[in-house]
């Protein structure tokens, strides 16, 4: 497959998206109820630690917790169990799904070929995205969340459901954002960095310590 | 007898597992009193053999559901850049040895290994100088990581949520 029509289709697609971003704005949203349905992007690794690292001082009101992750990934599902069977233990009422979709991007996959590949899983994330219905997006950097993004906009833009997107870039990065953050500064509602030298580069960023 | 664990993470790092195993790496390692080394080799092609002999055993898996145990047990961690196996290392307040791997895309892991080197939680090298860091790093002078704080990015989640 040649990459570059690909490649200019997906920043068409990401303007498109952008300038709906803009024109939509960031609304005040009046305050939700609980409980909060959330998507979260786990990925291998590091990634998975952090984002249950973060997801372990939420209160039950986030709650059902929607756990998507690349179906390459060997590690992951059996640290969310872990988490999920330790959470049950403190809430009875802990309810969680575990979804899988194609690897976005594998570490030394090249740029252009993982244009393609990231327009394959947006096929397959905005389906579940639609099912899901989430009322907030957790994600913190994986390949696989840029889809699911994308697809949450979608939703908005089809006035379907408004998602809130966070982003919580990873404690690994202290002086240059990921290609993820670097697209998803863009297009979250809320964008936080845990070293003092991002913030100060991404004005738009949130900075509360290192939270992991 | 005290005991070195190496750890790769998910995907697979053969420079590190080949320079931790070559024969006067191990030989420092002995000279250092470590008489076990565990080696958690993820999907790399080649895993060494495990042996025993009566001043040093060598074990070698490629995958753990939880690496908490190893870790515990371990005096000294040399482990790739992730920050998941540095985070909690760090936590368990063991002495760590970061090998950057300098054939990955970026190389954005040298940035975490490096802010963390300069605020003196960890020693970090590469695996051409990782015989030569052995021999010189004093663990005694690593300081205290202090753990994260979630709680903060609870709080902030309620607020903008509105569930207060």
């Amino acid at each position: 497959m040649d990459a570059l029509p690909a490649a200019l289709g997906a920043a068409a697609l990401l303007l498109l998206l952008l300038t709906v971003r803009l024109l939509l704005a960031r609304r005040n949203s009046s305050p939700r109820t609980a409980p909060l349905s959330l998507l979260v992007v786990a990925g291998s690794g590091g990634h998975t630690t952090e984002i249950l690292r973060l997801l372990s001082s939420l209160s039950q009101s986030y709650s059902p917790r929607h756990y998507i992750f690349a179906d390459s990934d060997i590690m992951s599902e059996d640290k969310i169990l872990t988490f999920e069977q330790k959470r049950a233990e403190t809430f009875s009422n802990s309810q969680f799904t575990l979804n899988r979709i194609p690897r976005c991007r594998e570490v030394r996959q090249s740029w252009s070929s993982s244009v393609l590949t990231t327009l394959y899983s947006i096929l397959y994330s905005f389906p579940l995205t639609f099912r899901l219905k989430p009322d907030l997006i957790l994600c913190n950097g994986p390949g696989t969340c840029v889809p699911v993004c994308i697809s949450a906009l979608l939703l908005e833009i089809l006035a379907l459901k408004k998602v809130i997107i966070v982003y919580v870039e990873s404690i690994c990065r202290v002086e240059t954002l990921s290609l993820s953050g670097k697209i998803l500064y863009y297009f979250s509602d809320y964008f936080i960095v845990q070293w003092p030298a991002l913030k100060e580069k991404y004005p738009k960023s949130i900075y509360l310590g290192r939270i992991v | 007898m005290k005991s070195a664990f190496v750890t790769v993470g998910t995907t697979s790092f053969e420079e590190l597992i080949a320079a931790v195993t070559a024969p006067e790496t191990l030989q420092v390692l002995r000279s250092l009193g470590y008489g076990r080394l565990v080696l958690q080799v993820g999907r790399g092609a080649a895993a060494p053999a495990r042996f025993r002999t009566a001043a040093f055993t060598l074990e070698v898996f490629r995958f753990k559901e939880s690496l908490a145990e190893e870790l515990e047990r371990a005096d000294l961690v040399i482990s790739h850049a992730g920050a998941g196996t540095c985070l909690e290392t760090l936590e368990k307040g063991k002495p760590l040895l970061v090998v950057v791997n300098e054939k990955l895309m970026n190389n954005h892991q040298l940035e975490l290994a490096r802010q963390l080197y300069r605020d003196g939680h960890l020693f970090y090298c590469t695996c051409s100088t990782l015989l030569e860091s052995l021999k010189s790093i004093n663990l005694s002078t690593l300081k205290p990581f202090p753990p994260g704080q979630p709680e903060k990015f609870a709080a902030f989640l309620d607020r903008v949520i509105g569930f207060e």
